[in-house]
């Protein structure tokens, strides 16, 4: 369906992405993580047709975009980082301009527009202007007015930016159904909850260059760990954290106060063994809680730096 | 195709006149500016009173000569003359409520009676002026040269200071050892003629005669006549000053064109345009489109009301006059997207293209007929399309001329927009910015 093939783009001395590359199928969803600057909204540009990059190839089913009113620019749908909207304008008449760009007209645009608003469930608020919508509100006709012209590919450059946590819900529940619907979704994001939740494959990015790519699963499995145990003991003092770390699958160990906080690489196999230990040990325990890393920790292990370090 | 186009000069237009400030800037603001200009710069079909120029006369001879000379300044239409002391004549045209101040010194009537017959000690007549009204101050001499000449050669032809001159120089002439007998003839012959004129003539002041009552004047009449599209039309003021607060108010709102481009791009919307498929003629000819449509609708308001308001006719042709409005439409559209494509941020693009906008109506006309220029300024104008938009639309609106007359304004205005176009497009930065 789309495929990136070595994009370089830079500006001035400045390299903003650098060879990055990746393959997106039909009905797929993949996330493109990464702190802001690193390269993602060029990325997405180079992909749109809006910046021409200095090599590599944008391949959509196999063609290459050529010129401004190439058609195959309909198979893609854009929303921007920025609300791209005429606040002066009510949200009809704002999707009725964004389809019109797309020779959408007439009865059909009615329907079109009429869908898009039920899907981003502002149906109702058709004809408000959209300077009296909130943030959340906004971030949902500009995502509607991506759809207008039903295209096979929806680039999403951070669309959740800015809003409240009901209304990231609601764009979430949004993508699902257009996901379910069979849509190629390309995802720029910082938040790594809303990869996790979304993308079936992501492209950690940074400074312009692609550092990892997988799925969530295959990512974690970069990590030392995959889980932490974290276990609060009635008597931590002397025990000998030495003997633990031998222990097969525990890659580390710790004494926080009373919290004995283990590494496992496999927490079927892994847990077992460090509760029976501690049995054998005579330690007593009260509570037992077990927590998987974030993709956090997986941006972490592989820049040296957090992702909202930024 | 078309669907996106007028999609796109639609939603233009939606956004402006949707837009109260936009509308209020664009017409309320040039009509009402216009018809004040109109009124005073010679509005209401050239009827309007022109204000007369405030001066100060300084009377230390009180002659009959002086008494005379604040008589007919009194009577001068242009003038409005009151008498004053020497101080507070100063402290007026200092403090800028007297333009001019006339200082006739003492002995001025005798002295100039004997200045008027030979060269030596002519009296001076000292004039205070505002610097800032120079050309006040010449008309003002202009003026009190031909009414001292007045004053001074009636006095001496046939008043009695010229009597008393006259006998006196008979007297001298009778005297002077100095002349040739010849010479004291012919001299007395002369002095005795003007003698006897005066005696036939009867007291002094009530003669008739070449300088009898009157005295020496001004040798022609003038005879005015205001050349306007064509006999018994008068000029009307409004005409002018419509067209060129027009031009400068429309050229305003194509700063505001310009800059709600980079507000586009700034706020994404460039992106969602860019992301379509449509070509750039599409997306920088219906922003050109739109602004021309703006900006001809904004003129024949204008027009429109000047004529119901303010009786303003198109004297000259009517084709040419639209086709002067379309080309300086066309003009300020592209002139908009240049300043879109050569911006920056918003911000920092409206200061600079307000000031080259304010610098374009200043050389164009638009304040100030361009005739008050210098020289080569006047040279320099010639490079500058608002002048010809406001020479297009004067000709066409109260000069009467016809359509070959707009001729020239209508390719100059449409080549002013084919580079501001071309430059706009060259120089656009269409690529967005990661």
């Amino acid at each position: 369906m789309l495929e990136v093939k070595s994009l370089r783009k830079s500006y001035g001395s400045k390299v903003a992405v650098d060879g990055v590359s990746f393959t997106v199928g039909k009905g797929e969803t993949i996330g493109l993580l990464g702190p802001n600057g690193a390269g993602k909204t060029t990325t997405v540009s180079m992909i749109a047709g809006l910046t021409r990059q200095d090599s590599g190839d944008v391949l959509i089913d196999g063609r290459r975009l050529q010129g401004d009113t190439d058609p195959v620019k309909r198979k893609i749908g854009l929303v921007p980082q920025d609300l791209a909207l005429y606040d002066e304008l009510s949200a009809g008449d704002n999707l009725q301009f964004f389809a019109a760009l797309y020779d959408i007209s007439g009865s059909k645009a009615k329907q079109v527009i009429a869908e898009a608003l039920t899907l981003v469930g502002l149906a109702d608020r058709a004809k408000d202007k959209v300077g009296t919508f909130s943030g959340g509100m906004k971030r949902r006709v500009n995502l509607a007015a991506a759809l207008l012209h039903d295209p096979d590919i929806l680039l999403l450059d951070e669309p959740t930016v800015g809003v409240d946590p009901q209304s990231r819900n609601a764009i979430f529940e949004n993508l699902e159904t257009l996901k379910a619907r069979g849509k190629t979704l390309v995802y720029t994001t910082h938040y790594m909850e809303e990869a996790e939740r979304l993308c079936d494959r992501l492209v950690v990015i940074d400074h312009g260059k692609v550092i990892a790519g997988d799925t969530l699963r295959g990512l974690y499995r970069l990590l030392p760990v995959t889980n932490i145990l974290e276990i609060e003991l009635d008597d931590a003092s002397g025990l000998d954290l030495a003997l633990l770390r031998e222990l097969p699958n525990v890659t580390s160990a710790e004494i926080s106060g009373s919290v004995l906080k283990a590494g496992v690489r496999d927490l079927s196999t892994g847990a077992p063994g460090i509760l029976q230990w501690l049995t054998a040990q005579g330690r007593t325990y009260q509570h037992v809680v077990s927590e998987r890393p974030s993709l956090e920790t997986v941006f972490l292990s592989l820049t040296g730096r957090s992702l909202r370090d930024v | 195709m078309t669907t996106a186009l007028k999609a796109l000069v639609v939603k233009d237009l939606k956004l402006f006149f949707g837009d109260r400030r936009a509308v209020i800037m664009s017409f309320i603001a040039p009509i009402a500016i216009a018809s004040f200009f109109g009124y005073i710069f010679g509005g209401n079909g050239g009827k309007t009173e022109t204000s007369k120029i405030a001066i100060l006369m300084v009377d230390q001879d009180h002659s009959k000569i002086s008494n005379d000379i604040f008589a007919q300044l009194n009577k001068d239409k242009n003038l409005d003359t009151k008498a004053a002391g020497l101080e507070e004549s100063r402290a007026a045209v200092k403090k800028g409520s007297a333009i001019v101040a006339i200082v006739i010194p003492p002995d001025f009537g005798k002295n100039a009676g004997n200045a008027f017959f030979s060269s030596a000690n002519k009296p001076e007549v000292g004039v205070f002026y505002d610097p800032s009204h120079g050309a006040e101050q010449g008309m003002v001499q202009g003026i009190l040269t031909g009414t001292i000449m007045q004053s001074v050669s009636k006095e001496m032809f046939s008043g009695q200071t010229g009597q008393v001159f006259i006998d006196d120089a008979l007297k001298q002439v009778d005297t002077n050892s100095g002349l040739e007998a010849g010479d004291k003839s012919s001299l007395r012959t002369m002095l005795q003629g003007v003698q006897q004129w005066n005696q036939r003539t009867g007291t002094p002041n009530s003669g008739t005669g070449i300088a009898g009552n009157g005295g020496l004047t001004v040798p022609y009449q003038i005879k005015e006549e205001a050349v306007t599209a064509r006999a018994g039309v008068q000029y009307n003021g409004f005409g002018h000053s419509f067209g060129g607060m027009g031009v400068q108010f429309i050229l305003f709102m194509a700063i505001d064109a310009g800059i709600g481009v980079l507000l586009q791009r700034q706020r994404g919307l460039w992106k969602r345009f860019r992301a379509a498929p449509l070509s750039r003629t599409m997306l920088l000819g219906s922003r050109a489109i739109s602004t021309t449509i703006i900006s001809m609708i904004i003129l024949l308001t204008m027009f429109a009301f000047a004529r119901v308001v303010f009786g303003v006719r198109i004297e000259g042709s009517m084709a040419g006059f639209l086709s002067v409005c379309l080309a300086f439409s066309l003009m300020t559209a592209t002139f908009g997207l240049l300043i879109a494509a050569l911006g920056t941020t918003p911000e920092a693009t409206r200061g600079l293209a307000i000031f080259v906008t304010l610098i374009m109506v200043m050389l164009g006309g638009a304040w100030v007929p361009s005739f008050i220029f210098p020289q080569w300024l006047r040279k320099v104008t010639v490079a500058v399309p608002t002048r010809w938009a406001i020479d297009g639309l004067d000709a066409m609106v109260w000069r009467g001329q016809g359509f070959n007359d707009a001729v020239a304004p209508v390719l100059v205005l449409l080549f002013s927009a084919l580079v501001f176009g071309v430059l706009a497009v060259t120089r656009f930065k269409w690529e967005a910015e990661g």
